[in-house]
């Protein structure tokens, strides 16, 4: 058997994370309440990204994982920002 | 005849398993990425379309639901460790608390739905094709795409639970045997963190 030993989370820290991500929620309605134009879908975008890094390290065990898995992880997330920025070059220079 | 003793011990992989979920993960990732990718462009086209259709959409209705799924990812991810810990009381009411959690979310959806068809709003609806303007029409259409795929998602990964919650009771899912519980607390997770873009994007426009 080369069962490796699983690491288990304590339940208290998953309440932090939940709290956390709740927090974030509140504040990102509380920036988009604020009239900041267009740095308001940033700051927004800034906690969504922040909440979902969050999400992604300690709810779907990421930190715990196989290097491989968040170097996977984190491909796919570049591959996405780059069909997004090539994408929107097309649409600034037409 | 000789008699071999067959010992039966059919290959179990948790690592192959995870990293197969993982895979089909990335697909939907993309799958949604790619929507997000045309709801930027047409944004950034009709920023004052799009400003004024979002104010139609009840930031409280979305507030509680983000909240209703972040408690539900933190119920899915104790009952992983609640598994490993052996404690098989506490899994199976923490699944059963992250169901309840997916049905209001529902709903919430449905009445969240109801209100804009009342408003004549729905996909080819008169008084979005008559009434309103283009980037209107785009706005409601990626609304109710984006959304409905989302809450498609969740009655899948409802069904996905609800399974895993079946075999946590018969004892086939166990402590040495989780990956259906951690597969299907992977793609809650994703359900959660779709949402997480989603919620910010279509109700919090002003």
């Amino acid at each position: 058997m080369e069962t490796e030993k699983h690491h288990i989370v304590p339940y208290r820290v998953y309440v932090y994370i939940l709290i956390a991500l709740v927090v974030m929620t509140f504040m990102s309605i509380g920036i988009t309440k604020i009239n900041l134009g267009a740095y308001s879908v940033l700051g927004a975008m800034i906690f969504a990204t922040v909440k979902s890094v969050l999400v992604l390290t300690w709810f779907m065990h990421l930190k715990f994982d196989q290097p491989l898995l968040r170097f996977m992880v984190g491909f796919v997330v570049l591959l996405f920002f780059a069909v997004i920025f090539i994408t929107f070059l097309d649409y600034y220079f037409r | 005849m000789e008699h071999v003793a067959q010992h039966s011990d059919p290959h179990y992989d948790q690592e192959a398993s995870k990293m197969g979920m993982w895979l089909f993960i990335f697909t939907e990732l993309l799958l949604f990425g790619g929507l997000f990718i045309v709801y930027a462009i047409y944004r950034f086209m009709n920023p004052e379309a799009f400003q004024m259709a979002g104010k139609e959409l009840n930031i409280t209705i979305g507030a509680i639901n983000t909240i209703i799924l972040l408690v539900s990812s933190m119920t899915i991810a104790m009952s992983t460790s609640s598994l490993q810990k052996k404690n098989k009381g506490l899994t199976v009411l923490l699944l059963e608390i992250t169901i309840i959690l997916a049905v209001i979310f529902l709903i919430n959806k449905y009445f969240e739905w109801g209100v804009k068809f009342d408003h004549g709003i729905w996909p080819g609806s008169e008084h979005l094709l008559n009434d309103l303007g283009k980037g209107e029409i785009l706005f409601f259409g990626l609304y109710f795409v984006m959304t409905g795929l989302h809450a498609l998602h969740i009655v899948v990964g409802l069904v996905i639970i609800v399974v895993a919650l079946n075999k946590i009771q018969k004892g086939t899912v166990n402590a040495d045997r989780p990956s259906l519980l951690e597969n299907a607390g992977l793609y809650w997770h994703l359900v959660d963190l779709i949402w997480i873009f989603l919620f910010p994007l279509f109700y919090l426009i002003h």
